[in-house]
């Protein structure tokens, strides 16, 4: 007996762990691409310290989500990670060295120079290849039969390169905002200077995708301009979102600008959303094709239930208890 | 040459997979280890117990810490290179890892953050609460993982309808018939890596001198723990054989690399088996005693490899040479037992030389013995990926191409040799500096709770205070 429409609730909460992911590890992977641009050594070891904390329990969103993917969605799956076969195995590289350097640059002295690359190199090729993964999603991917039938590099286009640098730019400014809320003094100057023109490069790379997209898929294209012009309040709240966090770096507010750049990156997520939904693997596979049985998906709904409320709890928590501002020279106590 | 991408796509997995294994085998042993050291501290309040536990903290620390980042890429191997098993699987798959990956969050979440840092910031019990609770999730996290691996040799409890598997019995799919054999095996497999990785590395302190009385009970315990888990390990092991004759009977024949049914099948010490010529060379044997050892009987009929066609067989010679290395290790394994035992009249067996030397040699072996056994099982299992009902090459990513599979395959094998050579030269510095500086770095790293690594405060870099550090006079 089917009481509940089971794959519209999975959709909800892979979803949800979907921009919990991009939201939180977000920020510490902008800290990872506006590393090497630090004013001095000791601001390095600062912004590391403001992420130190938190940064892998972000990530583990991104783990959850790739393996409830395959318990919900198989189809999901199993045809868009071959066609990111590459663009995936850069992504787990890039996350693995920065994993890997957050531990150990703590550890060096004489060889911090190497994790401090590691770190940088690590975010920017992560980040480059998750932006890319959303445009490769905008463009649609060649199936046939429920299989992938693309070659290797067809995510690789000027589009996704786009979004590519969209995404490290909207990271940066997560990033920057971040330093604003966590961060004082010099760090913290330097942090309201980068954020204007973080925040123009981002906004330039909506204007270029937004107009892009409808000559790259005639369905994106027909929800925007023919029946459902409610959706455009989404664009709308973006660019408020943006002139907010504007406003709030030129009043010098601490808090607002990343509230602000969290708001731009809902909207602008959700805007994404509604250009394709139903649809899970554009241009075929709705949700309901992709899901897995229906026993299935309750029997893992069932523990997640339990799980994810305590994880979201112990999250909040550890932000919690990190609350304020880091300061040159400590850590967390 | 053609580059095949099934055959680059197994070695791929088996790349990975053995990278991860060797960690996770190495802290579902060693998280129980300081489980008991807690429990003994509680109870005694003898301070040595305490040392012991604080110092196994600092190195489960560090090698969970890898075991997650290497646990990051598996999640994605099924998807990437074998899309069609995953999509054909996931039914049943696809909650089996989600929830080793809940498990495994939920663990992080609550408890390892209090075993880490809490010990001096919560009630003695609580941490002991925390310690057992660790160890606990580490057998629930190994339950999932090997309840989907038993159930890709012995499929139950599903239907396998127009290319997909659907679920017909949670209960008999998860414990499928190969389950409890292999989930003791591995079980006991870690407990055994734990034990000879602690008695190797007390051994080695020992004979420097440092700190003797911590390390000899250290000694002590893992001695007890070898004498009693090496040979029910080996009974065990047998029951896991029948089972696998039952169910997997080409993966045996592999095993006694046997080309032929018959009844007296000899027990083969050493051959060279030829796959092409569909024969052994050079074999040494002991007659009738496979047929014993797989049916009880001297004049027992083994199956044997000439039952399927050759493009069903799996690669012989890998299984046949696996089997051989994990079966010898794990005698040796049982001999240092007794050994040990022998050496406990009088004491001696802390101040043996000879035996605390071949001890830091045998710390290394549980890894290669597990890493053989799943050889064994996994390669064997082979040219199914789903035994009997799904193959190797049906279950690829279609859209996979040679040169595709060679690029990661290369990727991960430079991007593990750079993080991984890392990781175990600091876990070799935490085993140097040792148990006797707890506040080696203190004042210079602040306490950042959730990062694993943050339980260590050794640095990375060999520094001068270190060069200085007496060999020969610990701090006890």
């Amino acid at each position: 007996m089917e009481l509940f429409d089971l794959a519209l609730i999975w959709a909800f909460i892979i979803g949800f762990g979907i921009i919990m992911y991009v939201l939180m590890d977000g920020f510490d992977l902008g800290i990872g691409i506006l590393f090497p641009f630090a004013p001095k050594e000791e601001d390095r070891d600062t912004m590391m310290n403001t992420v130190a904390p938190v940064w892998d329990g972000n990530e583990t969103w991104l783990v959850l989500g790739g393996a409830g993917l395959l318990a919900a969605f198989p189809l999901v799956y199993s045809t868009i990670l071959p066609a990111l076969y590459i663009g995936v195995f850069l992504l787990l590289a890039g996350l693995i060295f920065r994993g890997v350097a957050f531990e150990f640059r703590f550890k060096a002295r004489t060889s911090r120079y190497l994790w401090n690359w590691a770190f940088a190199g690590g975010s920017t090729v992560a980040s480059f290849a998750q932006g890319a993964v959303v445009g490769a999603y905008i463009q649609g991917f060649e199936i046939t039969n429920r299989v992938y039938t693309g070659g290797a590099l067809d995510w690789l286009t000027p589009f996704t390169v786009l979004t590519g640098f969209g995404l490290m730019a909207g990271y940066a400014l997560l990033g920057s905002t971040w330093l604003i809320m966590k961060t004082e003094g010099r760090l913290q100057d330097w942090a309201y200077r980068i954020t204007i023109p973080l925040l123009l490069g981002v906004l330039v790379v909506f204007a270029m995708i937004s107009v892009w997209t409808p000559f790259v898929d005639e369905m994106v294209k027909d929800r925007w301009f023919s029946n459902l012009s409610i959706i455009w309040i989404l664009p709308v709240l973006a660019l408020l979102c943006a002139f907010q966090i504007f406003r709030s770096v030129r009043n010098r507010f601490e808090g607002m600008p990343f509230v602000a750049t969290v708001g731009l990156f809902i909207f602008t997520y959700l805007g994404l959303i509604v250009s394709r939904w139903p649809y899970v693997v554009p241009p075929e596979i709705t949700l309901w094709d992709a899901s897995s049985a229906y026993g299935s998906q309750l029997f893992l709904l069932l523990g997640l239930l339990f799980v994810i409320p305590i994880v979201l709890v112990y999250t909040a928590w550890t932000y919690w208890v990190f609350r304020g501002k880091v300061r040159a020279g400590e850590g967390y106590h | 040459m053609e580059l095949d991408p099934v055959l680059l796509s197994r070695i791929q997995f088996a790349f990975v997979v053995s990278f991860h294994a060797i960690f996770p085998v190495f802290t579902i042993g060693l998280a129980s280890y300081i489980a008991v050291l807690e429990g003994l501290a509680f109870k005694t309040k003898n301070p040595s117990w305490v040392k012991l536990s604080a110092f196994w903290t600092k190195v489960f620390a560090v090698v969970f810490g890898m075991g997650v980042v290497s646990g990051i890429v598996m999640s994605f191997q099924f998807g990437t290179n074998w899309s069609n098993f995953a999509q054909a699987s996931a039914n049943f798959l696809g909650p089996m890892l989600s929830y080793e990956v809940v498990t495994a969050f939920f663990l992080e979440a609550a408890f390892l953050g209090v075993l880490l840092f809490g010990r001096d910031k919560v009630p003695a019990g609580v941490h002991l609460f925390a310690a057992v609770m660790v160890a606990t999730g580490t057998f629930i996290s190994s339950f999932w993982i090997l309840s989907a691996n038993s159930w890709m040799h012995t499929p139950a409890g599903t239907e396998f309808r127009d290319g997909v598997f659907f679920v017909t019995s949670w209960s008999e799919a998860i414990f499928n018939p190969s389950f409890p054999y292999r989930f003791s095996h591995m079980v006991v497999a870690s407990f055994l890596t734990g034990s000879f990785v602690v008695a190797g590395v007390s051994a080695w302190y020992l004979l420097r001198k440092r700190e003797v009385e911590a390390n000899r009970r250290a000694l002590s315990m893992s001695l007890w723990l070898i004498l009693v888990l090496a040979p029910t390990q080996a009974v065990i092991g047998d029951f896991h054989g029948l089972n696998t004759l039952e169910h997997q009977p080409m993966k045996v024949a592999a095993m006694e690399g046997n080309w032929e049914t018959s009844r007296n099948v000899p027990l083969l010490l050493f051959a060279i088996p030829d796959q092409e010529n569909q024969t052994n060379h050079f074999e040494v044997a002991i007659p009738s005693l496979a047929s014993l050892i797989l049916t009880h009987e001297w004049d027992g009929e083994v199956p044997g490899l000439n039952e399927v066609a050759v493009d069903e067989q799996p690669p012989v010679a890998i299984v046949f040479w696996s089997f051989r290395v994990m079966v010898g290790l794990g005698m040796l394994m049982i001999l240092f037992g007794l050994a040990g035992l022998v050496l406990r009249a009088g004491g001696r067996y802390w101040r043996t030389p000879w035996f605390l030397h071949g001890l830091r040699f045998m710390s290394l072996t549980p890894f290669v013995a597990v890493l053989a056994g799943w050889f064994v099982t996994e390669i064997g299992r082979a040219p199914w990926l789903v035994y009997g009902l799904m193959n190797q090459s049906e279950a690829v990513t279609p859209s996979l191409t040679g040169g595709m599979a060679l690029f990661s395959l290369i990727g991960y094998i430079v991007v593990y040799a750079l993080v991984f050579s890392a990781g175990v030269y600091y876990l070799m510095r935490v085993l140097y500096v040792g148990m006797e500086d707890d506040d080696v770095e203190e004042g210079y790293e602040a306490e950042r709770p959730k990062r694993p690594f943050s339980a260590t405060h050794v640095p990375f870099e060999i520094d001068d205070q270190d060069r200085h550090k007496p060999l020969n006079q610990g701090g006890n």
